[in-house]
């Protein structure tokens, strides 16, 4: 077992050798334009992007030509939202979102709503950090244009259940855009069943290269069409211009082809691992809550809060893991996480997560190893802690005057 | 975000770590900060003679605020009471080279230094009124 151990497999995959090995080719042989219509060296480059296209549209049971390809995730979020809200403003400019939404959405439509371009309904979540499909539908008027609801949340690792949401969106004439960034390439996707209209995922997440993803934009009932956000030469159907990365598109392509291979296996295999790490520390340790779905949660995901020890603390006495906290102290804004406090999680157990991410590439050792640090730092730390002292003596640390600062 | 030597050895290796029994006599507590904002240090003096003899602390929060406050007791010790008036978290910022958004926990330190002192002078001018 090699130190330090990748567990923030939310943030991004290491990329699967596989397929680094199907791009190589496409840096210095095969560097044509696949634009160029002229001659072989575009013409190899443009095969190579329509196969890849295809590799990826089968993984999410789309047609490849409703995939448009962009630089990522946080793109496709933009070019969906704005080229939705661009394209169709003259119907209305309210949006429905939910409050547990990646920044990518959250922070678009905040935008749009300062500007005044948009009015926005941040729709609540359940203790679990599910979004109820009949909330949407109530909170549908004559002026929605748009439901933005992700499918899998990056923190918690919450699936909403998103074929509802598409069921609501397609009886109100609404159109639905799903953030899939966390989920493509973990759990089936099926655009046709779910009832999406544009959705938005990237490669690195799915264990191929960073600076690609697909904005899938449907063709068919309806034709959804969307104001390009990028001018230029009018590539990927004047709906993003821009010369196609030909060696990353290759490597995405090749990249959702295996995770459509190999999904059945690899998700009971990460489903033991992270089942078998949640119960041994949720044995050994008392006071620990899980966060987010008990069942209806991405294989990789765990999400615990340790009452009485904060989170940046917890992942400074295992540096040789990579984690990641809802703490305050590892963000930039020193608020603790909008995603736990959505779910009604108290501030101090915000402060006090862990947020494990199960990939591909990680061994039961790594999964005994941290088990066995988890339990260690934890135990280290509440011997710390005041409040877990006082926890001890019976005070009820509701009932004690603060003086926050 | 890289840590300083010092915090890590501070975090690895805390000084006086634990807790006195807060009426026992020449004890001062202090209890500064707050659950909701990420952190709550106890820090406790045992006090001789107006000389800080030995003192504990025990911290929730970052490693940088376990750092300050294990750095405060080791501070602390061997020095009377007007010494440990002048302890500032500029002093803490300096030895443990904490970067601008901890300077926080260095003012939580401070804080709880004159929490301790204020709360021994209290119960130390307590039985004296008293006698009267």
């Amino acid at each position: 077992m090699k130190l330090p151990i990748f567990l923030d497999n939310h943030s991004t995959n290491p990329m699967d050798p596989r397929v680094l090995e199907t791009m190589l080719p496409y840096f210095v042989e095969k560097f044509g334009n696949a634009a160029s219509r002229n001659h072989a060296f575009g013409w190899a480059a443009e095969e190579a992007v329509e196969n890849a296209r295809k590799q990826i549209a089968k993984l999410i049971k789309a047609d490849p030509k409703e995939i448009v390809f962009t630089s990522g995730g946080t793109e496709s979020d933009n070019l969906a939202i704005k080229g939705v809200l661009e394209m169709y403003g003259e119907k209305g400019t309210h949006i429905i979102t939910s409050s547990t939404e990646h920044r990518a959405v959250l922070d678009t439509v905040k935008a749009l709503e300062g500007k005044g371009k948009a009015t926005v309904t941040y729709l609540p979540v359940d203790k679990f950090g599910m979004v109820n499909p009949e909330d949407v539908r109530n909170a549908i008027t004559e002026k929605t244009i748009l439901i933005s609801v992700m499918l899998a949340n990056n923190e918690i690792g919450t699936i909403n259940p998103v074929k509802e949401i598409g069921k609501i969106a397609k009886e109100k004439g609404v159109l639905f855009h799903c953030d899939a960034t966390q989920a493509v390439g973990k759990i089936p996707v099926d655009v046709q069943e779910m009832g999406i209209d544009l959705m938005a995922f990237t490669a690195h997440k799915l264990y191929g290269p960073k600076g690609i993803g697909a904005l899938y934009v449907r063709k068919k009932n309806p034709r959804v069409r969307i104001i390009a956000q990028m001018d230029g030469g009018g590539h990927e159907r004047g709906m993003r211009s821009g010369t196609l990365p030909v060696p990353l598109i290759v490597g995405f392509g090749k990249a959702c082809e295996l995770c459509e291979q190999e999904m059945v296996q690899e998700t009971a295999r990460l489903i033991a691992m992270r089942d078998r790490l949640e119960a041994s520390i949720m044995k050994a340790l008392e006071e620990t809550y899980l966060n987010g779905h008990p069942t209806s949660r991405l294989p990789g995901n765990l999400n615990i809060s340790f009452a009485y020890v904060e989170g940046e603390s917890l992942l400074m006495g295992m540096k040789d893991i990579a984690l990641s906290s809802g703490s305050a102290c590892t963000s930039a804004t020193l608020e603790p996480s909008y995603v736990l406090r959505a779910l009604g999680v108290g501030t101090e157990l915000a402060h006090s997560s862990i947020r494990f991410g199960l990939g591909r590439f990680n061994t039961d050792d790594e999964i005994d190893y941290t088990i066995k640090k988890v339990i260690e730092i934890v135990t280290k730390l509440r011997e710390m802690s005041p409040l877990y002292e006082m926890a001890k003596e019976g005070v009820d640390l509701k009932s004690v005057q603060w003086a926050a600062h | 975000m890289a840590y300083s030597e010092k915090v890590v050895d501070h975090f690895n290796n805390p000084r006086n770590m634990g807790s006195f029994k807060k009426d026992e006599e020449g004890i001062g507590t202090g209890m500064v900060g707050a659950p909701e904002c990420g952190d709550v240090m106890k820090l406790q003096i045992k006090v001789q003679n107006d000389m800080i003899v030995d003192a504990k602390f025990k911290t929730f929060g970052c490693g940088s605020a376990i750092a300050s406050s294990s750095l405060a007791t080791e501070w602390l010790k061997g020095k009377t009471i007007q010494e440990a008036q002048k302890i500032k978290n500029t002093d803490i910022v300096q030895e443990l080279n904490l970067p601008p958004v901890k300077i926080h926990c260095s003012v939580l330190a401070e804080d709880a230094i004159k929490a301790a002192l204020a709360d021994y002078q209290k119960k130390a001018d307590g039985p004296a009124t008293d006698a009267k």
